[in-house]
């Protein structure tokens, strides 16, 4: 059977069509877009409201600032980046930071309240990545390398991870970090937890809410480093110990006007 | 008909290996940053997105230009431009080529690239980009290419080539449009975060694209014997102006609606940039420069009497160009970084080794234009002495 | 044939570029790796086995592992039930290299001779190696 040109054409073309229609169908069919929150596609990674129910994890930090000082963030953030085998690098342009101390104005800077109370105005504040429930990184990653787990931690792939630091400009919080230089530069064999890696060049980092503790059943490092004042909890629970405290104690989020719906709450 | 860049004076190969030259040191210094990391650059935790990705976002707006000439050539049968339409269509293959190069140096994890293929996300407004920067390097490859080798063959521009080239009108605003959502979705960026993000993108582009088209016919006037024609130049030079008046008016709605309405968050990255922010002022003579330049460009492309001086034309084009090449790719992308997002002020400085992969690619840029239109002014003038 | 001489130079020399390979090693085959399991924790199993018997891990450990690593990065699924009905901790560092602590005997003696370099190990750490 021969066929002449047009024909042929015309019949790839349709095939093509054929072809990628699936594809498209396949990215786009209710449920798919979902994906970048994990694994999970029955839509409980969406936002808390809807669950008050004690089945459902959303894990939520509490601290303390009426009896965190500034030796206690210290404390904090040595237990979590040695647990983390996070480097302490030489360029402050390249640092590295999983918990840190920040100011007051630097903690709230759009709305910062030049006539706070004198004790609010001096303290030291820990800042961590907040584990939005809307987290803006999230929708922005182009490989799903970072992604919201169904118990509400924002998780990072390194392995996927293309280090485009597309997530960096999207975090309004400051809480992602990427490794310009490789960090084993930085770091000793004999200081390293062994039972955690370190991270490469060219891939972003943050706090974790310590996943590979939590799966061992342990307290995050930081709560365990300091716990008078750092809180862990299911916030989704509402009979969980950070739900009863949050009851009681005014709290206050970063930035809240953006939507984010962070899961760190400061007590003031 | 790649051939016809072969035969070619020495002084255009002596200028072919000055760019290789350059590109050769430029990949020099690549090689060193797959080495050791993108801490050779001037990038930090702070300002996160350094030259590379500003220079992409300036220059997927000289791509886009290329649909100033498409509009009313192929829509409005403008038959004025005929003769000009490919020369727009090979500065945006080389415009995309530089900014897909661009985004390849500024990635952490290279080898990593395909994720993005592998992965598709569809809320990401980066996996847009990838899917239109290069839908958009095919269809001016597809497009340029064929019309031109149907000029030289004396016929008529194929039929099947010509949806893409419809294609190409709302592709090239889509471009723009997606770069853009890249920055003004960002909930964090105060700079970024406005409605007129992609409308200034769009204004730029089409004052920036078409100025550079301008600056390469003039030359190409002088340098062979191709005349693009004195009414077709000054018809892109109309619109040039307007374009470039539209995106300082743009500018000005900026600084009104931060000013205006007083909130520091949305006043000071406005103020670091053009009049420096508690003692740092890095980019300010870069800002200042940009709109001086711009309004002196927008009063010399207005009066008809110097926009027909071509001298006065050309350095009106260059004006445009440098003004819209300092407001983008200087001030917008590093400046939507500063403050940080803790208020504090963390400066940008570039590299040497910075800012010689971004001039290597500049180069190969300036390769692709140049062996491209040498094919075209070939062809053109065959034409002529048919 | 034209430029007979050149055309018979360029194809000796291409010969003896492409079949370089062969003769460099005098045509005899590089040793077979043999990977060692002289490790202390090995030593003390009764029963020497893997969390896969051997054929499966020689042929598949690395698709093991990428699966391992989506379960337990991705899934958050930090446990892996094997064909035996055991429950294994998902883990490079704390399970795989529990046994196998002698990296260099073991896990670098067929890559080596593979000429395949796994990135694994610009992060995950070999507890046991006194270098990153």
């Amino acid at each position: 059977m021969s066929i002449d040109r047009r024909k042929f054409l015309k019949m790839a073309g349709l095939t093509a069509l054929g072809l990628s229609g699936t594809g498209a169908y396949e990215l786009l069919k209710p449920g798919a877009l979902e994906a970048s929150h994990g694994h999970d596609a029955h839509g409980s990674g969406h936002g808390s409201e809807a669950a008050e129910d004690k089945n459902r994890t959303r894990w939520a930090m509490l601290i303390d600032m009426t009896r965190c000082e500034a030796a206690d963030v210290e404390k904090a953030s040595h237990a979590c980046h040695h647990a983390h085998n996070v480097p302490d690098m030489e360029n402050p342009k390249h640092a590295i930071k999983w918990l840190w101390g920040e100011t007051y104005e630097g903690t709230f800077p759009d709305s910062h309240n030049e006539y706070q109370a004198h004790e609010l105005e001096h303290k030291t504040f820990p800042l961590m990545c907040n584990h939005c429930d809307k987290p803006p990184c999230v929708r922005v990653c182009p490989t799903q390398a970072t992604f919201r787990r169904p118990d509400g931690i924002v998780a990072m792939d390194y392995h996927r991870c293309i280090g485009c630091r597309f997530c960096m400009a999207a975090c309004p919080y400051g809480s992602r970090s990427f490794n310009f230089v490789d960090p084993r530069t930085a770091l000793k064999f004999e200081d390293l937890n062994k039972k955690f890696p370190t991270r490469y060049p060219g891939a972003v980092e943050k706090c974790n809410f310590c996943v590979e503790r939590l799966a061992d059943g342990l307290q995050p490092a930081c709560v365990e480093a300091v716990p008078h004042v750092f809180t862990f909890g299911n916030l989704a629970d509402p009979d969980s110990n950070v739900r009863k405290i949050l009851r009681e104690r005014t709290s206050l989020r970063r930035k809240l006007e953006l939507g984010t719906k962070p899961s760190v709450f400061y007590l003031v | 008909m790649i051939e016809k860049a072969l035969n070619a004076s020495n002084r255009f190969w002596g200028w072919i290996i000055f760019l290789l030259a350059i590109i050769g040191v430029g990949f020099l210094c690549y090689l060193h940053q797959l080495n050791t990391g993108l801490g050779i650059t001037g990038m930090s935790r702070d300002v996160s997105w350094g030259v590379y990705i500003a220079q992409f976002t300036y220059f997927v707006g000289v791509a886009a230009g290329a649909v100033m000439l498409v509009i009313p050539k192929y829509l409005h049968h403008y038959t004025k431009y005929a003769k000009v339409v490919v020369f727009g269509e090979f500065i945006a293959i080389a415009a995309v080529i530089m900014c897909l190069l661009f985004i390849i140096v500024d990635i952490g994890q290279p080898n990593k690239m395909m994720n993005v293929v592998l992965f598709p996300t569809p809320n990401s407004m980066l996996f847009y980009d990838m899917i239109v920067l290069n839908g958009y390097l095919l269809i001016n490859v597809i497009v340029g290419w064929n019309t031109l080798l149907a000029d030289k063959k004396g016929l008529p521009c194929p039929g099947w080539v010509k949806p893409f080239i419809y294609l190409s009108i709302p592709w090239a605003v889509s471009i723009h449009t997606v770069t853009a959502f890249l920055y003004a979705g960002l909930p964090g960026r105060h700079l970024w975060l406005t409605a007129v993000m992609a409308p200034r993108f769009l204004a730029s582009a089409f004052a920036a694209g078409p100025s550079l088209l301008i600056l390469l016919l003039l030359f190409v006037r002088k340098v062979s014997k191709f005349d693009a024609g004195l009414d077709a130049i000054q018809n892109i030079a109309r619109t040039v102006c307007y374009a470039m008046i539209v995106n300082l008016f743009f500018l000005f709605m900026e600084f009104f609606t931060a000013y205006y309405s007083n909130i520091p968050g949305h006043i000071h990255p406005l103020e670091y940039m053009f009049f420096g922010l508690h003692g740092h002022d890095a980019l300010v003579p870069f800002l200042r420069t940009s709109v001086l330049t711009g309004f002196i460009s927008v009063f010399i492309l207005l009066v008809p009497a110097f926009r027909r001086n071509l001298k006065l034309l050309a350095l009106g084009c260059f004006l445009v160009f440098l003004s819209t090449w300092l407001e983008k790719g200087v001030g917008l992308v590093i400046g939507g970084f500063i403050p940080n997002p803790f208020e504090g002020i963390t400066e940008y400085q570039i590299t040497f080794p910075e800012f010689a992969i971004a001039l290597a690619i500049w180069a190969v840029g300036a390769l692709i234009l140049s062996i491209l239109y040498k094919v075209a002014i070939t062809v053109r003038e065959e034409e002529q002495i048919v | 044939m034209y430029d007979a001489g050149k055309v018979y130079l360029g194809l000796a020399i291409f010969i003896g570029i492409f079949t370089f390979g062969f003769y460099y090693s005098h045509g005899t085959a590089a040793p077979q790796p043999k990977p060692s399991i002289d490790t202390p924790e090995i030593n003390k199993m009764a029963k020497k086995q893997c969390v896969e018997d051997t054929e499966f891990m020689r042929s598949s450990h690395m698709k093991l592992l990428v699966e391992w690593r989506d379960e337990a990065l991705r899934n958050g699924n930090r446990t892996f039930v094997n064909s035996r009905g055991e429950k294994i901790k998902i883990s490079l560092q704390n399970t795989c290299l529990k046994c196998h602590s002698n990296k260099k005997d073991f896990c670098d003696r067929c890559h080596t001779y593979a000429m395949t370099a796994p990135y694994c190990w610009d992060c995950h750490i070999d507890p046991n190696g006194g270098k990153l």
